[in-house]
């Protein structure tokens, strides 16, 4: 019989200490942020989606090595290029050379995983991460970036 | 108490729990033959979000693999990845530095912490309390911040590479994981004295689930399930790796096999884990974080290897068969979550719903980790 009374009092006595606890948490500062109306700073390091860097002349600086392609995971990045033909002056004569020349850079995010293989196998520090998150979307092809008409907007 | 009264086979009934049920925390579907609210026979359906992630690591080079492994365990994502790195470490005999070592023990312990913190929700608002998992929440978000801003992800890490570390950590960060283990320790307490003393939460779990010592051995049962079944089994100590050798922590067992004591094990891990963090934060050494000469591709010689490594949810186990080439000839992943999910069927059986969802909750299963 007492033990009985005494589980009902200790149970009862739990329940208030519960009580106690969660009355003392409506004093403390609120954490949460109201999303649409506020927004938090994104840290330095935040991986968004890519976007090509630019080099002082404003021209991107990515040169087609195809290194970032061959790195994804999950093959969403797809560079077209095409040869040109120019010529050079080397030890007083004309020579025809060929280079390659970027024409198209493009992301399908929708397979994107953010997992930053393509930046970090990169040689000449030619994409970095956007700080962009807010990003959705009704429509599938809103995913697709053309970086490098991003870049030609974000400049001019 | 557990234990059905009466069981008439030819009055049950077909109860299906899930694919899309809030208790089965993912899309696990549990077809349950029921007397009232007697559970019969329990039959666990896998394979709704199977995504081949061995075979993709069949099809990708070692690099290229890395961000899968993330994608097993969204909780604890640190210790997969730890798992595959250290595997292919060994294979191809890459020397990691000192620092790099130090802070992947770091990384993976406030991710455990981090798991356990949510799971602690999970597991309380299964049982029908909501307020706890508000303050494991507030509590875990500072862990995500912590390991956004050095790894720039917030679930997915993909942080660790081949030899070393994707970036350094900072003074901001270990400022930042020194002050946030006091916090922890005032938290663990401020949970001990709201749910763990609570005689609700007590009556629905003591002496109820049990899961004995040798059903953990025949299910392949490890982790918190098996350390809450008495066994003494921890990967960091009994098969060590990286630098856990150089920790001082206990690894908490307890004897009672029930719901509780799986719970409780769990809580004491925390406090653990924040001692690992402590004192790797006190040793952490100066240095590089990748070693001077690795190779630029990743060509393991031929050969078998494997590598366990101890995730929040039990013993990760990760092979790869090599033939020379930069694929896996063979990617074989043993999750934890898998083996300890198994053996819900047999447990399960002549219990009542609500003290087996109990139990279910107390296993922690993630889903994705066990299809994989």
């Amino acid at each position: 019989m007492g033990a009985y009374f005494s589980e009902i009092f200790l149970g009862l006595w739990s329940l208030l200490i519960g009580l106690g606890i969660t009355f003392k948490e409506f004093f403390k500062p609120v954490v949460t942020v109201p999303y649409p109306f506020k927004t938090i700073k994104m840290s330095d390091r935040y991986r968004g989606h890519i976007e090509l860097v630019e080099d002082e002349s404003g021209e991107p600086k990515c040169i087609a090595c195809m290194m970032c392609q061959r790195a994804c995971p999950s093959g969403c990045i797809s560079i077209t290029t095409k040869t040109e033909k120019y010529e050079v002056e080397v030890d007083g004569e004309m020579k025809t050379k060929k280079r390659k020349i970027l024409i198209g850079w493009d992301l399908n995010f929708t397979t994107c995983s953010l997992c930053g293989q393509c930046v970090e196998s990169c040689n000449k520090d030619a994409i970095n991460f956007s700080k962009e998150y807010n990003l959705a979307s009704f429509n599938k092809e809103d995913f697709h970036f053309d970086l490098l008409n991003r870049l030609k907007e974000r400049n001019s | 108490m557990s234990g059905p009264i009466h069981i008439r086979k030819d009055e049950t009934f077909t109860l299906n729990v899930g694919p899309q049920h809030p208790a089965t925390h993912g899309v696990l579907r549990v077809k349950m033959e029921m007397d009232g609210e007697y559970i019969v026979k329990a039959e666990t359906v896998l394979g709704y979000i199977h995504r081949m992630h061995e075979l993709m690591g069949e099809n990708r080079t070692y690099p290229q693999v890395l961000p899968n492994l993330s994608r097993l365990d969204y909780l604890g994502a640190m210790g997969y990845t730890h798992g595959h790195v250290l595997a292919v470490e060994r294979a191809a005999g890459i020397e990691v530095p000192e620092r790099a070592e130090y802070v992947r023990a770091i990384m993976v312990e406030l991710n455990r912490v981090a798991s356990h913190l949510f799971w602690f929700g999970a597991f309380v608002m299964d049982l029908g309390g909501f307020t706890p998992l508000m303050y494991a929440i507030e509590d875990r978000e500072y862990i995500l911040d912590m390991l956004e801003a050095v790894t720039g992800s917030r679930l997915t890490y993909c942080y660790f590479r081949f030899g070393g570390l994707y970036n350094d950590v900072d003074d901001d960060f270990v400022n930042a994981a020194r002050a946030f283990i006091p916090r922890m320790r005032k938290s663990l307490k401020k949970y001990d004295a709201l749910v763990t003393g609570n005689i609700i939460f007590r009556k629905r779990l003591e002496n109820i689930g049990p899961i004995s010592a040798e059903m953990c051995r025949k299910y392949g049962a490890t982790g918190p399930v098996a350390r809450g079944a008495g066994i003494d089994f921890d990967v960091r100590k009994n098969e060590p790796y990286s630098v856990y050798p150089e920790f001082d922590f206990d690894v908490p067992v307890y004897h009672e096999c029930d719901s509780l004591a799986r719970y409780k094990v769990r809580m004491d891990e925390m406090e653990q884990s924040l001692r690992i963090i402590e004192q790797g934060l006190d040793k952490l050494p100066e240095g590089p974080i990748m070693p001077k000469k690795k190779p630029k591709l990743i060509k393991p010689p031929k050969g078998d290897y494997y590598q366990a490594v101890e995730t929040a949810r039990g013993s990760f186990g990760i092979r790869i068969v090599s033939d020379g080439t930069k694929n896996a000839y063979r990617f074989k992943l043993r999750s934890p979550t898998y083996s300890n999910m198994s053996l819900f069927d047999e447990a399960c059986e002549g219990m009542m719903i609500m003290d087996a969802l109990a139990m279910m909750g107390s296993l922690d299963l993630v889903i994705p980790e066990i299809d994989r």
